[in-house]
């Protein structure tokens, strides 16, 4: 049997989910089922002066309506935030808004009917009375001392300050040749994953049960902080992920509704179930990025970088959800990119405002810090009047100084940051490109631009020693468990919790690999933790290294009892036999040989007559691990853009990828992956927003608003990968679910600002739509470009 | 995603429809291919008491020549428009127009008399259809009555439809000889709708323009024919040059939409350039390029 590991096999999952047979939370019907649907602040700050829900009350097929005060007693604690050391404002945040509605989408009511149709007719007869408060919408003004504050209690809406530097910083930047200073900003995103969130709960009286089905990237998690929070011993809560469709990150935090729907389960005596509208999933699903940074880079004439100032201003929203604060501290350790200036500082002033909040979003923090890093880059080469790929080269760590350790203190695993550079220009066909720009200026009409994005990112999230360096006291684990049945076929757990990776597949490929069994005879199990093993869930691109090798792991000790097993009957040494194509067999005779499946019935239900004496029955192992550091995966983007001078549009003309995620598994799955990852890059470079007005509405929550692309606006991707296995984990795998994301933003804006750059053209600000790409033309040139 | 409760009738002629929507003059809309209603309902940003279904009266979903008209029931889909060999033949630029709405799932369901209806400002056949001067059939219960194009709309959602009446056709003149027309568009990316969209139609004799008839969707609080570009160009010399010297008078004289993401002044420019484009292209095909 060749190696299952490294086959493109089509994923598993896959006839299930798109023939309509997946099931999801919003498809699971109970016995007596009740519906919800939240009444939420119209008014981006409002005081709440009186709910009537009288009228509601009344109304055919209500249950119950709930309001904050009555959620906030069912609470042992608030929502938790995953990173709030002292130096971090954490004030309280309840599942229901309690007097003060903080965002356009918070919570105030709840409404429980019959029917959904009920609940929602009955929501808007609900009266609430408001006094509207003055909003802090706009992150720039929010961190004044002057701005509304968002949280009257705390003296002003720096959620908190970071700061970090290099002693010899100042020294760098004043024996410089030359300083590039560039502002950059980062928009706003919504994540819109396909599946709205959804969350439904069942209490068993008699037995105390209590079940979660919930939307969640991390069911475990979950189930812990739901039965702290509402005091449900938690032994009797489960909490299961279904099918889940797609994530990025907006369903790691513990929402108010899946407190709100157990609560009122539990109440009730009756199941209950929410479901978002899309509408939902614009107001009060986590967004995404949402900063300003200034960067200064300090650099000799001949191109060596020195030194590196970032001064990032994050917006936090409203409230501190699971990793809103956390984010940008993600993009601290990648800050210095792939290069080698040993002087750098950092200043992170995060910020509340009366938005929803952001969170994680693929990449989480680290596609901020690229966007910052690699736009000056770009600036610092032309005013060297240098080649963007030189001064990249130039400066990379070199592939012989690794481990790295980087001047935010970091230690960088592995990497050949050159080879994927070369490789990416050759691809590319960088010098024909080069002369087809410089032809087409002199031709007139559409524009040809090139746009270059070396990147780095810190995934497996996470080691507890790494963590601890930036006050993160938590170890973020995983496990595996792996059960050879007595007819050989092989179910295995996972604590991480697909929602659109293909886990079901790729685990499979492990086990096959390892076990010498075929893929399809292995059913991989997760998001359920009434079955398997705890982990901590799936993101920051930590499946396969973090969960995948606990699996490898435990295989290794299946394949030890298997081969004592083996070794035992054929009558020789454990180490002379070896496993492959589902037969154990000594080495060098394989005529002397055994069905896998007869150890695995050996093992399990076989008599002690052919038995080791010494060996325990079973063929089952589980393996909880906790990786030492970050793998580091890395890798360089090209973007090929024509952009239309007459009317500003952008059209990408093609896309070269080079990764670098290790060991990869499954490349059909990875060049998925990397396809969704730069397709999602390329929406925020051109494409997607949410706009906050001054006083806090947000404006356009529908998808006929907001950009998400599709199809007709990408291009063909043209990826390429090298291989540069971690040696953090056994499998050599660093995860490559966000280094698409991480890698497309700044080549698009790259190439555009690359296409305008003899016109004088130096910055545009995300997304680049037509308009604002017209408008930095028609400011370079004073007006003064041929229509 | 739920709508407020409504009345839902299903007339199964044109006779009935009427009568019901004489009978709920205030209160009800019309459901067609519902892309425009449904999404509105199911925000509850429309919550009408009463919704007419005309989607069972299939014989409004016909495209057929009529002596020297061309004409095409107010229940054609899109995807029937885009897909017509008569619609190409008479008009290129229509044809092109229903192409460019939405995706093939809201050109299979939407109609041309149900968008008309719509008015929305940045609906795309209101560009192409003042370009062909084309005239709508509006239908009472009392009676019938013709409206040009370019009379119809009267501003965003608003046109010249009575309450009690239907859209129920829309005719098209017959080309002349040694015509063509044309309709392009920047589309805003989220909707599809036209940021600006541009219909052209032009007639030569000889090598100078006997016809040309510019409408603008989108840039405006209702569509417009650009007005002085088309003077401008009136009996001028068929050329591309002539064509792009005209171009920047296309906005002129009309307030341009500002909005949150789109300014005025972008949509002043680009209703030059797509206006431009448009006629240039129709200009091609008059000459039987």
């Amino acid at each position: 049997m060749p190696a299952s590991i490294g086959q493109r096999i089509k994923r598993k999952e896959d006839p299930r989910l798109i023939t309509g047979n997946g099931v999801y939370v919003d498809d699971i019907q109970l016995p007596g089922m009740t519906h919800a649907v939240i009444v939420r602040s119209p008014h981006a700050h409002a005081r709440i002066v009186h709910i009537d829900a009288e009228r509601a009350l009344a109304a055919p097929g209500v249950v119950a309506v709930v309001t904050g005060e009555e959620m906030k007693k069912a609470m042992v604690a608030p929502i938790p935030c995953f990173w709030a050391p002292p130096f971090v404002q954490n004030p309280p945040h309840w599942p229901l808004a309690v007097d003060t509605a903080r965002y356009v989408g918070d919570g105030v009511a709840v409404v429980v009917a019959d029917a959904a149709a009920a609940a929602r007719d009955a929501a808007d007869l609900i009266q609430v009375e408001y006094e509207p408060l003055p909003a802090a919408a706009d992150l720039e003004s929010a961190a004044r001392p002057d701005a509304p504050k968002v949280h009257a209690e705390l003296a002003n809406n720096i959620t908190y300050e970071f700061k970090f530097a290099t002693d010899n910083i100042d020294q760098a930047f004043a024996g410089a040749d030359v300083v590039v200073k560039t502002r950059n900003v980062q928009q706003r995103l919504v994540p819109n994953a396909m599946e709205p969130r959804a969350a439904l709960a069942e209490f068993r009286k008699y037995s105390g049960e209590v079940t979660l089905w919930s939307t969640t990237q991390n069911p475990h998690l979950l189930k812990t902080f739901v039965a702290a929070c509402l005091n449900i011993p938690e032994q009797n809560l489960r909490v299961i992920a279904p099918d889940v469709g797609g994530g990025f990150g907006s369903k790691i935090s513990m929402y108010p509704e899946d407190y709100i729907v157990t609560y009122l389960a539990m109440k009730l005596g009756r199941p209950v179930k929410w479901t978002a509208t899309r509408q939902e999933s614009f107001l009060a699903t986590t967004h995404g990025r949402r900063g300003v940074a200034e960067v200064e880079m300090a650099a000799r004439r001949d191109g060596t970088i020195l030194g590196c100032r970032i001064n990032w201003l994050a917006d936090m929203g409203a409230y501190n959800m699971a990793i809103t604060t956390f984010t940008p501290l993600l993009g601290f350790g990648v800050s210095p990119g792939p290069y080698r200036w040993q002087e750098h500082a950092i200043d992170v002033t995060a910020v509340f405002t009366n938005t929803m909040s952001t969170d994680a979003y693929r990449g989480a923090g680290r596609p901020e810090a690229t966007y910052y890093l690699e736009r000056t880059i770009d600036a610092l080469a032309r005013e060297l009047n240098m080649d963007p790929a030189a001064v990249r080269r130039k400066n990379f760590v070199r592939k012989d100084e690794f481990p790295y350790t980087n001047p935010t203190g970091f230690v960088m695993d592995s990497g050949d940051y050159e080879t994927a550079l070369s490789r990416a220009l050759e691809a590319a066909g960088y010098q024909e490109l080069r002369q087809d720009q410089a032809r087409r200026r002199q031709q007139g009409g559409k524009l040809l631009g090139i746009g270059i994005s070396s990147y780095i990112e810190a995934c497996g999230v996470g080691p507890s020693k790494a963590l601890a360096a930036v006050a993160f006291g938590g170890n973020l684990f995983d496990a595996a468990t792996v059960r050879v049945e007595h007819t050989g076929k092989v179910t295995v757990y996972t604590g991480a919790s697909a929602h659109g990776q293909g886990h079901e597949t790729t685990f499979a490929q492990i086990v096959a690999d390892q076990l010498g069994v075929a893929v399809a005879d292995v059913a991989v199990l997760h998001g359920d933790t009434g079955r398997g093993p705890v982990g901590l869930g799936t993101y920051g691109s930590r499946s396969l290294a973090v969960a995948g090798a606990a699996m490898y792991q435990a295989l290794q000790q299946i394949k030890d009892k298997a081969r004592r097993i083996a070794a035992h009957r054929l009558e020789c040494h454990p180490d002379d036999v070896e496993i492959d194509e589902g037969r154990i067999a000594v080495k060098g005779s394989p005529d002397r040989s055994i069905a896998f499946a007869e150890i695995a019935a050996a093992a399990n239900f076989g008599s002690h007559m052919n038995y080791p004496e010494d060996l325990d029955p079973g063929l089952e192992a589980t393996v909880y691990w906790q990786p030492e550091n970050f793998t580091w995966p890395f890798g360089t983007h090209i973007c090929v853009v024509e952009v239309d001078p007459e009317d500003g549009k952008v059209q990408i003309q093609r896309y070269v990828a080079v990764d670098d995620a290790g060991t990869i598994i499954n490349p059909l799955i990875a060049d998925g992956q990397v396809h969704g990852g730069i397709a999602q890059g390329i929406a925020q470079a051109l494409f997607e927003e949410l706009v906050y007005d001054p006083s806090g509405q947000p404006l356009g929550t529908s998808l006929m608003d907001y950009a998400v692309p599709t199809a007709p606006e990408l291009p063909a991707f043209e990826n390429h990968y090298t291989h540069t296995p971690t040696p953090v984990n056994p499998l050599g795998a660093k995860g490559i679910g966000e280094a698409g994301t991480i890698g497309a933003a700044p080549a698009v804006v790259n190439a555009v600002v690359d296409a305008l750059s003899h016109l004088g053209v130096r910055e545009i600000d995300m997304p680049l739509t037509p308009e604002r790409v017209w408008k930095a033309i028609q400011q370079a040139t004073k007006g003064g470009v041929p229509a | 995603m739920i709508p407020a409760a409504f009345a839902y009738h299903c007339p199964t002629s044109l006779q009935e429809a009427l009568q019901l929507l004489a009978a709920h003059p205030d209160d009800a809309r019309v459901l067609a291919g519902g892309h425009s209603l449904l999404p509105a309902m199911k925000l509850r940003l429309a919550q009408p008491a009463t919704v007419i279904d005309i989607s069972r009266l299939t014989d409004l979903a016909y495209i057929r020549e009529e002596g020297d008209e061309l004409v095409i029931g107010a229940l054609a889909t899109h995807r029937q428009i885009e897909a017509s060999d008569l619609v190409r033949r008479w008009a290129a630029g229509l044809q092109e127009c229903a192409a460019t709405i939405g995706d093939p799932q809201v050109r299979n369901r939407g109609t041309i008399g149900g968008g008309l209806a719509h008015a929305d400002p940045a609906a795309d056949y209101p560009g192409i259809l003042l370009a062909l001067d084309a005239q709508f059939i509006l239908q009472g219960s009392g009676g019938q009555r013709l409206v040009r194009a370019a009379n119809f709309f009267r501003g965003p959602f608003t046109t010249a439809l009575a309450a009690g009446e239907l859209l129920t056709e829309v005719r098209i003149p017959r080309p002349a000889p040694m015509s063509g027309s044309a309709y392009v568009k920047l589309a805003r990316r989220a909707s599809d709708f036209a940021l600006v969209g541009a219909g052209a139609y032009v007639a030569l004799a000889g090598g100078t323009f006997a016809a040309v008839r510019i409408g603008i969707t989108g840039a405006a609080a209702a569509p417009f024919r650009a007005g002085q570009m088309e003077t401008a160009l009136q009996g001028a010399s068929a050329s591309a040059e002539a064509v792009a010297a005209a171009a920047a008078r296309a906005a002129a004289g009309v307030e341009m939409m500002g909005d949150a993401t789109v300014s005025a002044d972008y949509r002043g420019h680009v209703t030059g350039v797509y206006a431009r484009r448009a006629l240039d292209a129709a200009l091609r095909r008059a000459q039987g390029g």
